[in-house]
């Protein structure tokens, strides 16, 4: 049953994936043609590019032009939110999971770590394995969009660190999620 | 006749870092059906000791809830010796037994600390030992004696000279505590930027394991309390978690995500080899606790769904499922005397402390109305500590196993929560 429905969760994501590049490249044209003057003073260029129109930094002074950090850009987007009990990645999330497995799968050098998170309900062992199965499930999905499996290190922080503190669902939705973390974060 | 208790005290927790900790106080709620009159009579000498002992007995046996303490006042002449006690005088003040003790300086520096329990019916001495103690294991002796007047007077082993750990949060630093079992003299451990969950006591009580986040992972460390020393003892790819001591100290089952998915693995206590894998399942295992005769492991499991507990052997093999009320149970601790365990039961949006009997699988519910996690058995399965919130700030609490009488720990500041009780160690 887990099987079918992550199975289900993944041709869903693979779906989406072919579905919504242009509307993703759209952005990406966009962030192209306002930051192309200040492209060549960057210091850290994206190494490998999309194919297609290529995306480039924003113009800004305090940018770095690391496209993971770039607030235009959808890999700046680290979080991926659940519903109560359940490790499936809702739709809106997919164009998120979509391009950091891109991203990894254009650079294979780069190691990441999806963190698994769960709202304060509860056990803290037995949440600390409800984090590590959304994180597990983001893996899955970036896996069958192109990364590795040795790109993409998942752990949980259970309950531990909550991004909202109230004892309410609008707090543990924010809770129950699994971030993206790189190295130079 | 006296019998002489050369009292070797190898205390770890002097040898701790001297790291300053809040004090827990310890708030009592109900009472035992019923309550055994004592009276205690302060030791000849002890008003010149920097601790009274015989008011450290007194709380002691007050917070048990299974006693009532008698007016020891205006007796003559006081009683010390044995040949000093008027039978007749106690039982008219209707207490069951008399404490009465002494304290000299003994030739090396240290306290000569004697005491004996009279039995006031039969008008004859029921224990009576000596300790010798330096000044800052006063404490810790008047524990001891508390522990034998608990013992004789009510037949089960007494936990008041065992210690407590569990982890205290103030803002964004973690500490992990040990403290007296009651609530006195706190020391802080370990202290992190990053969590700290799941302390577990080493059988012999030397050593804790416990998860740190301190790699922006969970990974389980082993943490001698005599020296200080700790050590990472699964740190594999993915999350280590839910740490649980073999009873012969040198094993631990851990959960560990290296294979994919939470499943139970045993390692060796120091770290050393690699990982036994002992459930396989594509569901969540966690939360392992050995029997106390090192065959069995109860788990928690939600391979059926929602979380349930489940036993396993430790050779592995087949699971078997053994909760079945409710949708919703975690947090398996075994009771001393393996017949039972506690864990936590969801009831609506409530967790509460339960108890279930393997041999009638008949669900004890303790506690009542809040939001509790954690639970573990004192030493003499008398008693189960556990975490609970009151007023937004986490709290250490605990209940009788019968479910009579509630104990409640307050720290001065921060949160306290991930409470374990230790064993009963040095007896």
């Amino acid at each position: 049953m887990k099987r079918l429905i992550l199975a289900l969760a993944a041709s869903a994501i693979l779906a989406a994936c072919s579905s919504t590049p242009t509307k993703e490249q759209e952005g990406a044209a966009v962030e192209d043609r306002s930051g192309a003057s200040a492209s060549s003073q960057q210091q850290q260029k994206p190494q490998t590019q999309p194919t297609g129109p290529t995306s480039k930094p924003l113009e800004s002074s305090s940018m770095s032009g690391n496209p993971l950090k770039d607030p235009a850009n959808i890999l700046s987007k680290r979080s991926i939110y659940f519903e109560l009990d359940s490790n499936v990645v809702k739709e809106e999330f997919k164009p998120v999971v979509a391009a950091h497995a891109r991203y990894l799968q254009q650079n294979r050098a780069v190691k990441m770590t999806v963190q698994g998170n769960a709202d304060e309900r509860g056990s803290r062992e037995y949440n600390l394995a409800l984090g590590q199965r959304r994180a597990d499930a983001v893996k899955q999905a970036m896996m069958l969009l192109g990364a590795q499996s040795d790109q993409i290190e998942t752990v949980s922080f259970g309950e531990e660190k909550p991004k909202a503190t109230g004892h309410d669902e609008a707090s543990w939705y924010e809770n129950r999620r699994a971030d993206l973390a790189y190295p130079n974060d | 006749m006296l019998k002489i208790h050369k009292l070797l005290i190898v205390l770890a927790l002097a040898m701790l870092p001297q790291w300053a900790a809040a004090q827990l106080r310890i708030e009592v709620i109900g009472g035992g059906a019923t309550q055994i009159p004592v009276a205690i009579v302060p030791f000849r000498a002890e008003e010149g000791l920097p601790q009274r002992l015989t008011t450290v007995v007194a709380a002691d046996l007050m917070r048990s809830g299974l006693f009532r303490m008698v007016d020891p006042g205006g007796m003559n002449p006081v009683p010390y010796e044995p040949e000093q006690v008027n039978y007749g005088q106690w039982r008219a003040r209707g207490a069951d037994a008399v404490v009465i003790g002494s304290v000299t300086k003994a030739a090396d520096g240290r306290y000569d600390i004697r005491f004996r329990v009279m039995d006031t019916a039969k008008q004859t001495q029921i224990a009576g030992y000596v300790y010798f103690a330096t000044e800052s294991q006063l404490r810790l002796t008047a524990h001891k004696i508390a522990d034998v007047i608990y013992e004789k007077l009510t037949g089960d082993t007494g936990v008041f000279a065992t210690r407590i750990t569990y982890v205290v949060r103030r803002g964004r630093n973690y500490e992990l505590h040990v403290a007296d079992a009651d609530g006195f003299g706190a020391q802080s451990v370990l202290s992190s930027s990053e969590p700290i969950i799941s302390p577990a006591w080493s059988p012999d009580g030397t050593r804790l394991a416990y998860v740190s986040f301190e790699q922006k992972k969970p990974v389980v460390y082993v943490q001698s309390l005599v020296t200080g020393a700790r050590h990472a003892v699964a740190a594999f790819r993915g999350s280590n978690s839910a740490p649980a001591w073999s009873p012969d100290g040198k094993r631990l089952a851990v959960t560990l995500t290296r294979d994919g998915g939470s499943q139970l693995f045993l390692i060796n206590a120091d770290g050393s080899g690699a990982p036994v894998r002992l459930t396989q399942s594509s569901a969540i295992d966690t939360e392992a606790n050995f029997s106390p005769d090192g065959q069995s492991i109860l788990f928690t499991s939600d391979r059926g769904g929602g979380p349930q507990i489940y036993r396993i052997p430790v050779s592995g093999g087949a699971a078997q499922r053994v909760t079945f009320e409710g949708t919703y149970n975690v947090s398996p601790r075994h009771s001393p005397d393996g017949k039972s365990f506690t864990f936590i039961q969801r009831n609506g949006g409530r967790f509460n402390v339960a108890v279930q009997d393997f041999a009638t699988r008949q669900v004890q519910v303790l506690t009542e109305g809040g939001i509790h996690e954690s639970p573990s058995f004192a030493p003499n399965g008398k008693i189960i500590l556990y975490a609970t919130e009151v007023g937004g700030r986490g709290i250490l609490a605990a209940v009788s196993s019968d479910g009579r009488i509630k104990q409640r720990f307050t720290a001065d500041v921060g949160d306290a929560r991930e409470p374990a009780w230790s064993p009963v160690v040095n007896k």
